[in-house]
């Protein structure tokens, strides 16, 4: 998808707008011969993102500060699934030592 | 489910009377009472009536006709993807934000959250560590060894061996805790322990009540009435014990101190004997013979 077929999806994007947020780095398009090639990911990326500024009417200064706080969210919750099949791959008694433990909390 | 418009047989475009009328028409035609010798006809009025409950209600027909709802009335779940739907994808590589979670804040947090230093989580390279295992075995003792104690050698699965110590008197189903010989702990964490599970065999001739031993001492009908000092075996060796001239069966005689070490007693339980086999002299005297203390054993017995 390019800049254009983008741009379509919604009534008030315009292509200076969604560049715009392409060169502050929020959504990170693949280079291709005719400008950007803008895949699933960062399609939905640039919905949030509209999501954000029109819906929730945050101002542009806070767009970087909440994009980062979500992206560390799903990077630990990505740690955490992978702690948490480590944790399934143990043996009963090993998983209900570990489970003990975080009842007891840490 | 069918489209409402195909069912009504009507037009995305029609008005709203149009639809009316198709449905009036087709409710009469296949209403099922005029049709009773049309079983399918009550499923196709259901049909019809779904269908015109839906495109005759000016708002339901507008949000159907926007994919809000489907022909069922349903509502139609938003078919936009959000962000978090890429959330476990590979494409997200690229959003990752480098600095948030190094090698050793992970072990920060794990150091806190199995309780290896509260309130201390500044990372700083801390170690994880954890307790270790405890393991887990079983073993079954003789008797004696149970009553008396002993020391047991048992393998580990990691090629180790274990000196257990049994106190005397372990009973069983009693788990012996070694503190520290189980698994290692990981980092500074503490070794775990060793669950000993004991299972006591028993013996053909003692057994125990609490820390008193019992044991049934066969005994003849001259020793039982004259009285006799005999060799009784005990959990730590035979003794001699004097039986009393009068002993009848269910007489209990105590050894004082022969029972758990330091705790109990040993009773001997005697037994009387008859003869294996025909005493003419005994069976002629017991036809005369006339007790001086007659006893009815049977007392207490009536069942009323």
């Amino acid at each position: 998808m390019d800049v254009t077929a983008v741009t379509a999806l919604f009534a008030d994007l315009t292509q200076v707008e969604l560049v715009t947020w392409v060169e502050r780095g929020w959504v990170i398009p693949d280079a291709a011969e005719s400008g950007f090639e803008f895949h699933a990911i960062d399609v939905a990326r640039v919905r949030l993102i509209h999501d954000l500024r029109r819906d929730m009417d945050l101002g542009e200064d806070a767009i970087p500060l909440v994009l980062s706080l979500l992206d560390q969210v799903y990077d630990l919750r990505g740690q955490l699934k992978a702690v948490l099949r480590a944790v399934e791959a143990q043996p009963a008694d090993v998983r209900s030592a570990i489970l003990a433990v975080m009842g007891r909390g840490g | 489910m069918k489209d409402p418009y195909e069912i009504l047989g009507v037009q995305k475009t029609d008005s709203d009377a149009a639809i009316r009328s198709a449905y009036r028409k087709l409710a009469k035609r296949h209403h099922p009472d005029v049709n009773p010798g049309k079983p399918e006809a009550a499923e196709t009025f259901k049909e019809i009536s779904a269908a015109y409950e839906l495109l005759g209600d000016k708002d339901k027909r507008a949000r159907y006709d926007r994919g809000e709802i489907d022909a069922a009335g349903n509502e139609v779940p938003p078919q936009r993807p959000f962000y978090r739907d890429f959330s476990d994808s590979a494409g997200r590589e690229k959003y990752r934000s480098d600095s948030v979670f190094n090698q050793e804040d992970l072990e920060s947090i794990f150091a806190r959250a199995f309780g290896g230093g509260a309130g201390n989580g500044t990372g700083g390279g801390r170690q994880f560590s954890m307790r270790g295992q405890d393991a887990h075995y079983q073993l079954t003792l003789d008797f004696l060894d149970a009553v008396n104690g002993s020391t047991r050698r048992i393998a580990m699965p990691d090629g180790r061996t274990l000196d257990v110590r049994i106190p005397p008197g372990v009973h069983d189903g009693q788990v012996i805790r070694l503190r520290g010989q189980g698994m290692p702990g990981i980092g500074d964490g503490a070794p775990g322990d060793a669950l000993v599970e004991v299972a006591v065999a028993p013996h053909p001739l003692f057994h125990r009540e609490g820390d008193d031993i019992i044991i049934e001492l066969p005994v003849t009908l001259q020793e039982a009435v004259l009285g006799a000092t005999l060799e009784v075996p005990t959990i730590k060796g035979p003794v001699r014990l004097t039986i009393p001239p009068n002993s009848g069966r269910g007489t209990r005689l105590r050894l004082r101190g022969r029972g758990i070490e330091g705790r109990g007693h040993q009773f001997v339980e005697l037994h009387p004997v008859l003869p294996p086999a025909d005493e003419p002299e005994l069976a002629e005297f017991l036809k005369t013979w006339k007790p001086r203390h007659p006893v009815d054993p049977r007392a207490g017995m009536e069942t009323t």
